[in-house]
């Protein structure tokens, strides 16, 4: 693995971003816009937005970034780019790396738009930090990265990857206590959601609208929900064999 | 006259074998793709490898070039054992499917490439010249007809300057004027020690190669020098040879 070839390849994989403009209107332009219809929506019921915006300003980068990764990992799977990529000098781990850090780049500038957005033009409102909250966002821009690089190893087409978006991501949203609070949840399905990332996305975004510092709580949960997405990039890495049996 | 597309030569050392496949069988699922396959492909030299669809042609390219694993025998290039890091440099690998990245222009794509390969920037605007590519070189490759995307798939396959080039179907779907330009290409390449070896399943292209590598149902049917396939079997043409071959293999 080398610097140059790592960085040469993420560089690569902006520049197709950056000439396809419709995956940077999906990754900077529908968040933004979706919150903005939220948070027209719920102009009539005070308080609301402040609730739900601040939760699902940091499930867009997860679902958004997901879907984006999936689909372009897997088109570099079958159209020959990436056989012919491992017929050459260049490791794994620089494919790898490579995407995790164009993509981590994407991630990062749509929280930081779509928390600009959210914050100062469509005005959530909370007691605790912005930049905490944003920083969540952030955090699952990265997880929806991971998650879409080890999702596109168990696809063999485009459609197959959308496929594993509700599989992977839908029992998320359901169980991560942003639909009902997880201590009602039955026991079983309480203990189910320990296991699930996005449940320490909520928790994060919970204590950094509520407390005004940095707490414990919120280091941690940060560094379960970057555990998850270090385990999934592994995971991903190891599905990336040279040479097909 | 000076070679028309200027390669650099291989030809310092002793000629020897480039490729080495020795007893190679690839099996997948319950098919037999390729069956104890022996065979050479020497430096200097443009191998055909000539067999119908499904008759293991890609299987044996992607065994050479490590991407296939192979269930039983070895194959070295250039010494080195198929798909290890040293042997992965030496290789100009041409897949049949372009394998280029078609939000990417001509001089993009060539440029990443060249970078994962270590080559400079200026050997990519020499093959951009060299393969007639200039005026296309800030097109999209989705917006290229299929002959300038087949020769910027190409492109890649030389920027390093490999001493072994590994083509499948290169010519499949070109007209018959860029088909010649490129086989005098592949010429110039083989004249300056370059291993060439080609497939196709169309067999007039046999008249271009060296030696032929005739492959049926896995199985090789014939290896040796061109000239000597169609009196080998009594056949008048090398569709008659492949034919006879193949029938009396089936037998």
């Amino acid at each position: 693995m080398t610097a140059r070839r790592t960085w040469a390849t993420a560089w690569r994989i902006l520049a197709q971003i950056r000439h396809d403009k419709r995956t940077l209107a999906l990754i900077f332009v529908l968040p933004t816009g979706l919150l903005g219809l939220l948070a027209w929506m719920l102009t009539e019921s005070p308080g609301s937005f402040n609730y739900w915006g601040a939760a699902i300003l940091g499930v867009f980068p997860l679902i958004v970034m997901f879907l984006v990764t999936s689909v372009a990992t897997l088109r570099e799977r079958t159209s020959g780019t990436l056989e012919r990529l491992l017929a050459m000098p260049i490791g794994r781990g620089d494919i790898l790396g490579g995407y995790a850090i164009a993509f981590a780049i994407l991630g990062i500038g749509q929280a930081v738009v779509v928390s600009v957005f959210t914050f100062a033009v469509f005005g959530l409102a909370i007691t605790g930090s912005t930049v905490l909250v944003a920083t969540v966002a952030v955090a699952d821009a990265l997880l929806g990265t991971a998650l879409g690089l080890a999702a596109s190893s168990l696809a063999r087409t485009e459609f197959q990857a959308v496929q594993m978006m509700p599989l992977i991501l839908f029992p998320q949203l359901f169980l991560c206590g942003l639909l009902v609070p997880r201590d009602q949840l039955p026991v079983v399905l309480e203990w189910l959601s320990y296991a699930m990332p996005l449940t320490y996305a909520v928790n994060a975004t919970r204590d950094a609208t509520t407390s005004t510092g940095l707490s414990w709580d919120y280091c941690i949960n940060i560094a379960v929900l970057l555990g998850f997405s270090l385990a999934a990039l592994v995971g991903g890495g190891l599905t990336l064999r040279r040479s097909t049996k | 006259m000076p070679p028309r597309f200027g390669f650099v030569s291989h030809q310092n050392g002793p000629v020897a074998s480039a490729i080495h496949l020795n007893d190679v069988s690839v099996t997948l699922g319950e098919v037999h793709a390729l069956l104890h396959v022996g065979v050479s492909f020497e430096r200097g030299t443009i191998t055909g490898l000539l067999g119908p669809s499904g008759s293991g042609k890609t299987t044996l390219m992607r065994a050479i070039v490590g991407t296939q694993r192979v269930t039983s025998g070895s194959i070295t290039a250039l010494d080195a054992p198929a798909g290890s890091a040293a042997a992965r440099p030496l290789i100009g690998y041409m897949s049949q499917a372009a394998a280029l990245y078609p939000d990417l222009s001509v001089q993009e794509n060539l440029e990443y490439f060249a970078t994962i390969l270590d080559c400079p920037r200026s050997r990519v605007t020499e093959l951009i010249d060299q393969l007639e590519l200039g005026p296309r070189a800030h097109a999209m490759v989705r917006d290229l007809s299929g002959g300038e995307t087949n020769r910027t798939s190409l492109a890649v396959a030389l920027l390093a300057r490999p001493p072994v080039l590994i083509l499948d179907e290169p010519t499949v779907g070109l007209d018959p004027l860029l088909r010649r330009s490129l086989w005098l290409l592949f010429h110039e390449l083989a004249d300056s020690g370059t291993a060439l070896v080609v497939s196709s399943h169309v067999m007039d292209e046999a008249l271009q190669c060296d030696r032929l590598v005739l492959l049926h149902q896995g199985q090789l049917l014939y290896d040796g020098p061109r000239d000597e396939l169609a009196s080998s079997v009594g056949a008048a043409s090398i569709e008659d040879a492949y034919i006879a071959l193949a029938t009396k293999g089936r037998s």
